[in-house]
């Protein structure tokens, strides 16, 4: 078990690794000179060869990416063309509504999501089933911003119950904080929802086919207790990495949520710097986003030992 | 005579049959498919279908609600949503249409390679391994950052994006694949490699790539929206639905039809297209149909 978890830790390695050089190369394939564009308008082409030289600009590409990613390792992602701020600064500023955002849909999604999956696979072919199943078919396909105008239009403007956008952090209050994010959170987890849903049925539907389903209805046991304790327990390992992959949908999904909220996080910094092209920071965020990603999955496979004892590689 | 009329069984011609039957088995792909033939349908013939120009600016007609001279209402140009949509459904389907084809190609050959040749598949792996933790749609907006916004480019970036998928599929098929007994012959008879992948493994990978596809082309045109949607997407000069959209988007409280029509053609035409890959993938694995 052990050298499986150095193995796997190993591989996670590599893969941030190639991560890194491909944010790299995003970077040094960017277009302008930056010491150019550090100079100023007044700069002569001396002043630009000193800043380049100072900069570390002439050095060989190679040369270029040790550096860069030795700065990195010690926590510099680098500094923002348009504010002059460091990046990690600027994410710092902003980590808060995002965390808040993401973690509270995640936690939505799978409330929801697996119940439903549960009952869609105990009442398979019944209508409940079939419903669960549109609703997971619709849920993949209607974008994020749709669902979230839907939403404010009903909720918001309609009905007048929640709030139109903002955020308001934590420490001004539960109430507030959920109250501004209650929508965002719907909005982003319903094609989470749906693919944990569907992936939830599916699993459970295999399981539920074992001969030890079998065993402990023919004991007596009750539906509940065969479904959650026997065959969810079972059932959790495709379910737990759908969760992890389905992570990559939340993130891109948030950046959408944050712009249509004017929820004050990393998407919607990531936002403005598209539009101001602060490159340094797309990066940072890039960087950072499949950071979190990798070590997600990380866990998750982490977790398979302890769903499921068997798996001992 | 009546009974024997009534008896008589109307002519039923064979497709049309072949048809109901397909119907019968697999309802949603058939209606997926006709929702997605009447979509291209508009696309193909958004000259003809009573649009005016979608970049006519009106500046007295702004911002109209929906009426029956402007179906859709107009935006805070003046210019006609109605033909700004069916204009849009133009390039919504092209996009999600090229990046399917462009990254199931490349995507084909990479894994083609990588499933034959070993010392080339633990590079191009674990390079598609990193490529795959950088979430999709991030991928594109760094990719879009870097380039000029352009129709070419969102299709690149797009399809970039969704490459190492597509390698994943094709690499687990090949692997799957030359363990057959009819590629083991070949192999024994002396056939050469590039004659093997295109006899005996390619034509193997045609129908899971044709699910795949679809589902490429579906979410490829949700990214077009998000992408346009904050500004990194399609030149904000061609009507694509997510650029209709995200020009509404301080416009919503008092216009929200800016956003419902683009939004619902958008919805539709994913959902239409992710139906009928759901059907394919029932028709080709009867297996996985009774579960997914």
């Amino acid at each position: 078990m052990f050298a499986y978890v150095i193995r796997r830790l190993g591989a996670t390695l590599v893969v941030m690794t190639v991560v890194a050089f491909v944010v790299f190369l995003l970077l040094y394939l960017t277009p302008g000179d930056p010491a150019a564009i550090l100079a100023g308008d007044a700069a002569t082409g001396d002043d630009i060869k000193r800043i380049r030289e100072k900069l570390g600009l002439d050095e060989p590409f190679l040369v270029r990416f040790a550096g860069w990613l030795w700065a990195l390792l010690h926590g510099d992602l680098g500094t923002s063309i348009f504010t002059n701020l460091p990046v990690t600064r600027l994410i710092e500023q902003r980590i808060e509504p995002t965390l808040s955002l993401t973690l509270l849909t995640l936690t939505i999604a799978l409330v929801v999501a697996i119940p439903l999956g549960i009952l869609a696979a105990a009442k398979a072919g019944t209508w409940i089933d079939r419903a669960v199943m549109a609703f997971s078919v619709v849920g993949f396909s209607v974008p994020v911003f749709v669902i979230a105008y839907a939403l404010i239009l009903v909720f918001s403007i309609e009905l007048d119950w929640l709030p139109v956008q903002g955020y308001r952090s934590f420490s001004e209050g539960f109430w507030e904080w959920l109250r501004h994010l209650i929508l965002p959170s719907t909005a982003l987890g319903t094609v989470y929802i749906a693919l944990i849903a569907r992936i939830t049925r599916a699993s459970m539907l295999d399981v539920l086919a074992q001969d030890y389903i079998r065993t402990a209805q023919a004991k007596g046991l009750d539906t509940g207790s065969i479904l959650v304790g026997h065959a969810l327990k079972n059932a959790a390992v495709p379910i737990m990495t759908i969760v992890g992959i389905g992570i990559a949908l939340l993130i891109g999904g948030a950046i959408v949520t944050e712009t249509v909220f004017a929820i004050p996080g990393i998407g919607r910094l990531t936002v403005d710097a598209i539009l101001r092209r602060d490159y340094p920071i797309i990066q940072g965020v890039v960087l950072l986003f499949s950071g979190a990603y990798v070590l997600i999955n990380l866990a998750v496979d982490l977790s398979y030992m302890f769903f499921d004892p068997r798996i001992r590689y | 005579m009546a009974d024997i009329a009534i008896a008589a069984p109307r002519s039923v011609s064979p497709t049309w049959r072949r048809f109901k039957d397909a119907f019968r088995r697999h309802p949603t792909a058939i209606v997926g498919g006709i929702v997605l033939l009447v979509m291209i349908a508009i696309a193909i013939f958004a000259p003809w279908l009573g649009t005016i120009d979608p970049q006519a600016v009106s500046p007295i007609r702004r911002l109209r609600q929906p009426s029956a001279d402007y179906w859709f209402g107009t935006d805070m140009l003046g210019r006609d949503v109605y033909s700004r949509v069916v204009f849009g459904a133009r390039v919504s389907l092209s996009i999600g249409i090229a990046v399917a084809i462009l990254s199931i190609a490349v995507g084909l050959a990479i894994g083609l390679v990588t499933g034959f040749v070993r010392w080339a598949d633990a590079i191009v792996m674990r390079v598609m391994d990193g490529l795959m933790s950088i979430p999709p749609v991030l991928l594109a907006i760094a990719l879009m950052a870097l380039t000029k916004a352009s129709i070419e480019n969102v299709v690149a970036a797009i399809a970039l994006a969704e490459v190492p998928r597509v390698v994943r599929l094709v690499r687990s098929l090949v692997l799957t694949l030359r363990e057959e007994p009819y590629v083991e012959a070949a192999v024994a008879a002396g056939t050469s490699l590039p004659r093997i992948l295109v006899r005996h493994i390619l034509p193997n990978t045609m129908a899971p790539l044709l699910v795949q596809g679809t589902y490429v082309c579906a979410s490829a045109m949700i990214t077009e929206a998000i992408l346009s949607f904050i500004g990194a997407g399609t030149p904000p000069n061609i009507p694509s639905w997510g650029n209709i959209m995200a020009e509404a988007r301080s416009l919503f409280q008092i216009a929200g039809y800016l956003i419902l029509f683009p939004g619902l053609c958008l919805s539709l035409t994913v959902l239409a297209v992710n139906m009928l890959g759901d059907g394919m993938r029932d028709a080709l694995d009867p297996r996985l149909a009774r579960r997914m």
